[in-house]
């Protein structure tokens, strides 16, 4: 593998890291679950998507092969992540009284879904 | 006829495609991933009946571009107030998204893309389907950051699935 490639790999290795690293931290160190939640679904996507292009350009530089791998891992990434962040926030409101008085109106008659039963339209018909 | 057998033809392609890249391209794999393809569409069809229309593909390409540079700017930034904030000085709240959007595929794709990109997190979707709930790590004008949502990804979404 050329000299560059080496550092290219590297760097990006370390940027990931990096960004894993803040992820991590901000889990640890923010005061309040929702703000929590921010570290682990942001500061990750860079992190994780790093080591994967990192991962890629290994492959290509050393064995000269495209692996196409790293991009599903990518996908089922942001498939996913959005869910689970969505999951633990539902959970939240559900279980904090405090946070349940204070969220904003949702400007219409319904209210949010965590705390009130759906409405669709054929429900609103019968 | 063709519909009962594929009901989302883009799905079938989509584990195809999926599944020879993740198991190597062979006659077997392509055969087993074209199985997996017409099978699961069809036991999953009962759960997302409608087959939502798509815009055209340069739009879509366009709005992965405009998430992923995005993606890439809210990471130094959320890095950046993790870091050198302390958390208690942080001005986080709920803010409401009130939506344009109707189709469930679109809103769905919204609601992922704010989780995924500057300081906000998706909480939860009015019980009508009419509004989000979103949290801010940092805002000083709510206001602004709903319309920057609006201007910014819903009206394309609404470009590529309402159109």
């Amino acid at each position: 593998m050329p000299g560059f490639g080496e550092i290219a790999v590297s760097a990006l290795i370390c940027l990931g890291a990096f960004f894993l690293f803040v992820g991590s931290f901000g889990l640890a160190k923010l005061p309040d679950l929702m703000r929590r939640l921010h570290g682990p679904t942001k500061a990750t996507t860079l992190g994780i998507g790093a080591l994967l292009i990192a991962s890629m350009l290994y492959f290509i530089l050393e064995d000269e092969i495209v692996s196409l791998q790293e991009l599903l891992i990518t996908t089922f990434l942001f498939l996913t992540a959005p869910v689970t962040a969505l999951m633990v926030a539902k959970a939240h409101i559900l279980l904090d009284k405090n946070d349940q008085e204070h969220l904003p109106p949702t400007g219409r008659e319904a209210g949010w879904s965590v705390l009130d039963a759906p409405q669709t339209d054929e429900v609103k018909k019968s | 006829m063709l519909k009962t057998l594929l009901p989302h033809p883009l799905l079938t392609l989509l584990i195809v495609l999926m599944w020879i890249l993740l198991s190597g391209f062979s006659v077997g794999s392509a055969a087993f991933g074209l199985l997996l393809g017409v099978a699961i569409p069809r036991l999953t069809s009962a759960y997302w009946p409608d087959r939502p229309r798509i815009g055209s593909p340069l739009t879509i390409i366009e709005y992965a571009l405009i998430v992923l540079w995005d993606i890439v700017v809210a990471n130094f930034q959320v890095a950046y107030l993790i870091l050198f904030r302390r958390g208690d000085d942080l001005h986080s709240q709920f803010v409401t998204v009130p939506l344009d959007l109707r189709t469930p595929e679109a809103i769905t794709a919204l609601a992922g893309t704010i989780t995924m990109t500057p300081g906000t997190v998706s909480a939860s979707l009015s019980a009508d389907g009419r509004a989000l709930l979103v949290h801010c790590l940092e805002t000083n004008d709510p206001e602004q950051t709903v319309a920057g949502i609006k201007s910014r990804y819903e009206s394309r979404l609404q470009r590529i699935f309402e159109t």
